[in-house]
């Protein structure tokens, strides 16, 4: 498993990026946690239905989002807010979406993230589709799709990783593998040694990669980006990563699993190692974490504004929103509730 | 114009638009190197190449899935699933996936794809060949349903679903692919999805069906007249949207309505269309609604299919107690 920043921030002999793109990451990972706890705290307030936190995530996402080009395509889930919004997708719509608001699902133009996927593993295969459009149109975009480690039991995984591997479609697929899905251990979810290796089955490349760690996910995903993007085809990235929190907030991680475990990867904290790093190297200081966060959570509370300013919908807009053109089927209900 | 089959008009509809749209590919099991297991998409893959025409590794779910994935970035791809009774892996797709993403996503990316499939029995098929469960799929918000019964009109609805904003399940009775011959035009045209078409005109009885009874509905209307009984006879031809307004207007000129379909009768298209008459015809009617259908059992297997599938007698003495009733 590559590691390229150990949770005490020390560096082995190299770093992909620069000092200053490092103290960007960072930035973004702060942004991105202000955002989760926000979140949370709005779903305890009864602002937000029901709501899936990343926390301990953002290395695997940030690191991830950071490799690609503002064409190209993400088919991600409902705990990818990290990764969608380093690709593009603002955090006003994303937190529409929570709010419980079809207009959260509308990317703006020319930003091409899908609406987060809330049924398990269906999406990876439009990541498939999507790059393969684009393949054979001889466009040099590609598409990244990530899932979680209970995805790879579904059988649309399967067949995801099959059509991307024998069509040599320009895919990523990027596994976040953060110990759980919902209650249920990865060690039970298959006995696979590891998540990566299955890869060998489809023809294509898997790597293996500490999640946690920013700069080593940047690495392997932008190799990954780099081949697809010369026509090398999918690769499958695993990136062992953890949960710190529950599966949503309607989730109670007590009944499921140890708290020590919990506390043992708090010490491996994806923001952490490169706050350390950062201060040896002298990119950091207290005063620019204070600048960071004060900033962050104004971009997070003006987002939030904007959400909860948008409109009621209204029930034409709930009838409208399903064709095109309104279907006869449609006007007439449309009449029906008076419209 | 030529004379083709239902078959070979669906063959010469899907070069037309690889021919006109280049946005149009073609994917599904078995459908290049030998033109598809009823032999729809012959020759299509020698003609416009292995970027057009796809065979793709036996996955129905990854079919339409990826499918769906093109449509999104603005491709418009045909996906051909052997048989009704094999599309149950891709419901998932199409359920969650497929008729949602406008939703989802206030209209920003939309799936312009078709889901071509054979369907229906009275061919002597294995198990699982003979399904029509068209009603499961009409019931799906998003998406719309076609079923041709004529080879031009094959053509036309076709051609009209690929050039669709919004996906369509195009289903292609199995028993009339190669049953009827039709002059078919060559030119590019398309044939409006929603409206009904009235296949005969009547005043005593109005015969609704669709698909490959469309041919025993013909038929019995054929044997009432000879019994000095006018029967009109509707081709819905789109199953979703159903088009309620042409259901009623036939059925408030005729005052009786049998709706004729194979799949089996709780909860079948037959159904709806009775409800809409109730709801918007009732004062009209002379006589109840009547349904002629499969029986509620799994489709049988060939020893039973006459068992199964309506006949003509059994529309006759249907429509004959409608009319007496």
């Amino acid at each position: 498993m590559l590691t390229l920043i150990s949770p005490d921030g020390t560096v082995g002999d190299r770093l992909p990026i620069t000092l200053e793109e490092m103290r960007r990451l960072y930035s973004d990972m702060v942004e991105a946690r202000t955002y989760d706890h926000k979140c949370m705290a709005m779903q305890r307030q009864g602002r937000l239905a029901t709501y899936a936190p990343f926390e301990g995530q953002e290395a695997a996402q940030i690191g991830a989002a950071a490799t690609l080009r503002p064409d190209d395509w993400v088919a991600a889930t409902y705990r990818d807010a990290a990764l969608m919004w380093r690709a593009g997708y603002p955090w006003s719509l994303l937190v529409a979406g929570r709010t419980g608001d079809e207009r959260g699902g509308q990317a703006p133009d020319g930003v091409n993230v899908l609406p987060p996927s809330i049924t398990v593993g269906g999406h990876m295969i439009h990541a498939v589709g999507l790059a393969w459009a684009e393949a054979l149109r001889g466009s040099d975009r590609v598409a990244l799709t990530s899932f979680g480690d209970g995805a790879t039991s579904e059988g649309d995984f399967h067949e995801a990783m099959n059509f991307a591997a024998v069509f040599n479609t320009p895919t990523v697929f990027l596994c976040q593998n953060n110990g759980f899905a919902i209650s249920y251990p990865r060690a039970e979810q298959t006995r696979s040694e590891s998540i990566a290796m299955k890869a060998e089955g489809y023809g294509m490349p898997g790597v293996l990669v500490d999640g946690n760690d920013v700069a080593a996910v940047f690495e392997v995903v932008r190799e990954a980006v780099t081949r697809a993007r010369r026509g090398g085809g999918p690769t499958l990235i695993e990136a062992v990563t953890y949960r710190l929190g529950p599966h949503t907030t309607a989730d109670d991680p007590n009944r499921y699993r140890d708290e020590d475990d919990a506390v043992e990867w708090r010490e491996k904290d994806p923001l952490e190692r490169v706050r350390l790093l950062l201060e040896r190297a002298g990119g950091w200081t207290p005063e620019w974490q204070t600048d960071l966060e004060t900033r962050a959570a104004d971009v997070i509370e003006e987002a939030v504004a904007m959400a909860e300013a948008l409109p009621q919908p209204t029930a034409e807009e709930m009838l409208l929103r399903m064709y095109e053109q309104p279907t006869s089927s449609i006007e007439s209900q449309l009449r029906e509730i008076g419209s | 114009m030529s004379e083709l089959t239902l078959a070979q008009s669906l063959n010469g509809a899907l070069a037309t638009a690889l021919e006109s749209d280049e946005r149009v590919v073609l994917l599904g099991e078995d459908i290049g190197r030998t033109g598809g297991v009823f032999r729809i998409t012959d020759g299509l893959r020698d003609k416009y190449g292995e970027d057009r025409v796809f065979d793709t590794p036996v996955a129905e779910s990854g079919i339409v899935g990826a499918a769906f994935g093109m449509a999104i970035a603005g491709m418009h791809p045909v996906a051909e699933l052997q048989f009704l009774g094999f599309s149950y892996p891709a419901y998932d797709q199409i359920i969650n996936h497929v008729a949602r993403i406008r939703n989802r996503s206030n209209h920003r990316f939309t799936a312009p794809l078709v889901i071509r499939v054979p369907f229906g029995g009275g061919i002597g098929a294995a198990e699982h060949h003979s399904e029509s469960t068209e009603a499961i799929y009409a019931h799906i918000p998003g998406l719309k349903v076609v079923v041709p019964s004529t080879p031009s009109d094959a053509r036309g609805l076709l051609l009209a679903a690929i050039e669709d904003p919004d996906p369509v399940l195009f289903l292609e009775p199995i028993r009339l692919y190669r049953a009827v011959k039709e002059e078919v035009p060559d030119s590019y045209y398309t044939t409006e999805i929603g409206p009904l078409r009235v296949e005969r005109e009547g005043e005593d009885i109005t015969v609704v069906s669709w698909g490959a009874m469309m041919k025993e509905a013909r038929a019995a209307a054929a044997r009432l007249e000879e019994s000095g009984v006018s029967v009109e006879v509707l081709d819905l031809r789109t199953l979703s949207p159903i088009d309620a307004d042409g259901i009623v207007r036939s059925a408030t000129k005729t005052g009786r309505v049998v709706v004729v379909h194979e799949a089996p009768r709780t909860a079948g298209m037959g159904a709806e269309v009775a409800a809409i008459v109730q709801e918007r015809a009732l004062y009209s009617l002379t006589a109840p609604v009547r349904r002629v259908t499969g029986w509620d059992t799994v489709f049988p297997l060939k020893r039973s299919e006459g068992h199964y599938l309506p006949t003509v007698d059994r529309i006759v003495q249907v429509a004959q107690e409608t009319l007496e009733a």
